[in-house]
């Protein structure tokens, strides 16, 4: 009879925890959508990484890694600062409101070492409104796929920059170079 | 004795520690890099594999390591649910994402068929090493900052095991998703995997970093690999085991 007792306990258990577990699983697709928007200008929490600050110029291409996104997004209201012009020739005229001429521009295909990256962007008002991808290596981009599997704990760290000595370095391949390569192209087109 | 080259596209770096024909067995090395290159390359136009997205070679035709690959992705597709395709949107082949951990453990195999202990080989931040450093310590790898690949962010020891970092290398970085042919925001920055070898962790860290903020539970539930994903704002999450690799077993 305690047996019984026993394992009746354990299946009901059993049973509660498969009924969290499926509760779980659906919390997490719930929350699994992906952004759709485009981050603007997006930084580190504060202190996680010591030498990443945001830039405050609306440049659309950065020519250093590791700035802010390259993607600038409008913003809604005007923005009483000045924009600085990105051109390194300087020009004695001052910018006009909106430095690109409204369309849509391809640029270019680049390669980015193990697929090509070209983008298309949207002028409006003077402004790049949308970038989108065209092309974009294949092994980082599969159908998105809800995970059935219930989600571990796991910890977390803010990333604080090493100064240790190492002997090599894991990382993504750039394909920021190509990115930069193909939007200036575009943008060039719509150089007004 | 340390050499990089540009080979696929990407800087391509082999170390022998030990220094009995080391210059020989990094030209073999070197030589098997390129070969891989001439083969599945889809930018070199006479590779095998350019000429079969084109349909001018019969699947009767093909080599045994175009073979071999194509059933090691089909094979790498079923794990993954379907995340790791080597399939493009166009329908064309591009079998890079496999290729190239595949080919960086076929290089560490020979430079152990030939004697060697200690070595070091990375392409383009895959790495796989084996023994110690010229110091006699334990191979220290960095993980790169995804935001700035001029920075370090995390100090590992694969102890002997295969490290893979998958990314967007795109500041505020985006997914392309091939269904919509729209980039999507993508909240994960970068997936380093530490696996069996570093096949293993390539092809599974480009699997898990397209599941997206998942991609680190998908590793968490694999036996035998850790994984340290940092997101959008730079916050890292890592499996519970990863701690394993952040210290030096030798100290």
């Amino acid at each position: 009879m305690k047996k019984f007792l026993a394992s009746s306990v354990f299946l009901l258990v059993f049973a509660a925890y498969a009924v969290y577990q499926n509760f779980g699983n659906a919390s997490t697709i719930y929350t699994a959508q992906p952004n759709t928007s485009v981050p603007s200008q997006q930084t580190p929490d504060s202190g996680a990484v010591a030498e990443v600050t945001p830039s405050p110029s609306q440049t659309p291409v950065q020519t250093e890694p590791g700035q802010t996104t390259p993607v600038p997004v409008t913003t809604p209201t005007p923005t009483p600062t000045p924009i600085p012009t990105p051109t390194p020739i300087p020009t004695p005229t001052p910018a006009p409101q909106g430095q690109y001429v409204n369309g849509t521009y391809t640029g270019d295909a680049a390669n980015a070492y193990y697929g090509n990256v070209q983008v298309q962007v949207t002028v409006s008002d003077g402004k790049i409104a949308d970038v989108q991808f065209l092309q974009y290596p294949s092994d980082r981009s599969t159908s998105r796929y809800i995970n059935s599997q219930a989600m571990p704990i796991l910890t977390s760290e803010a990333i604080q920059t090493q100064t240790a000595q190492v002997n090599g370095v894991s990382g993504a391949s750039d394909t920021s170079a190509a990115f930069q390569q193909s939007l200036s192209s575009a943008l060039s087109q719509a150089q007004s | 004795m340390r050499e990089t080259r540009d080979i696929m596209g990407m800087p391509v770096s082999v170390e022998i520690v030990d220094t009995s024909a080391a210059q020989e067995s990094l030209a073999k090395a070197f030589d098997y890099f390129t070969y891989i290159d001439q083969t599945f390359s889809t930018y070199k136009e006479e590779s095998e594999m350019s000429r079969i997205n084109r349909g001018e070679i019969l699947a009767s035709e093909y080599s045994a390591d175009m073979r071999l690959i194509l059933g090691l992705a089909e094979e790498t597709k079923k794990l993954t649910n379907g995340y790791f395709d080597i399939r493009t949107p166009d329908g064309s082949i591009d079998p890079s994402g496999i290729v190239k951990g595949w080919a960086i453990n076929n290089v560490a195999d020979l430079l152990r068929s030939l004697g060697h202990q200690s070595f070091y080989v990375e392409a383009g931040g895959d790495i796989q090493t084996g023994g110690n450093n010229t110091e006699g310590k334990e191979w220290r790898i960095g993980i790169r900052n995804p935001f700035d690949r001029t920075q370090i962010v995390k100090v590992v020891f694969p102890h002997g095991r295969g490290i893979a970092t998958s990314g967007t290398a795109i500041r505020g970085g985006h997914i392309y998703d091939p269904h919509t042919k729209r980039a999507v925001a993508a909240n994960v920055a970068s997936l380093s995997v530490i696996g069996p070898n570093v096949y293993e962790a390539d092809r599974y860290a480009t699997a898990a970093f397209a599941m997206g903020e998942k991609g680190i539970s998908f590793i968490e539930n694999m036996d035998g690999f850790e994984g340290y994903q940092i997101d959008a704002k730079g916050i890292a999450t890592m499996t519970n085991g990863f701690n394993q690799y952040t210290y030096d077993q030798k100290d």
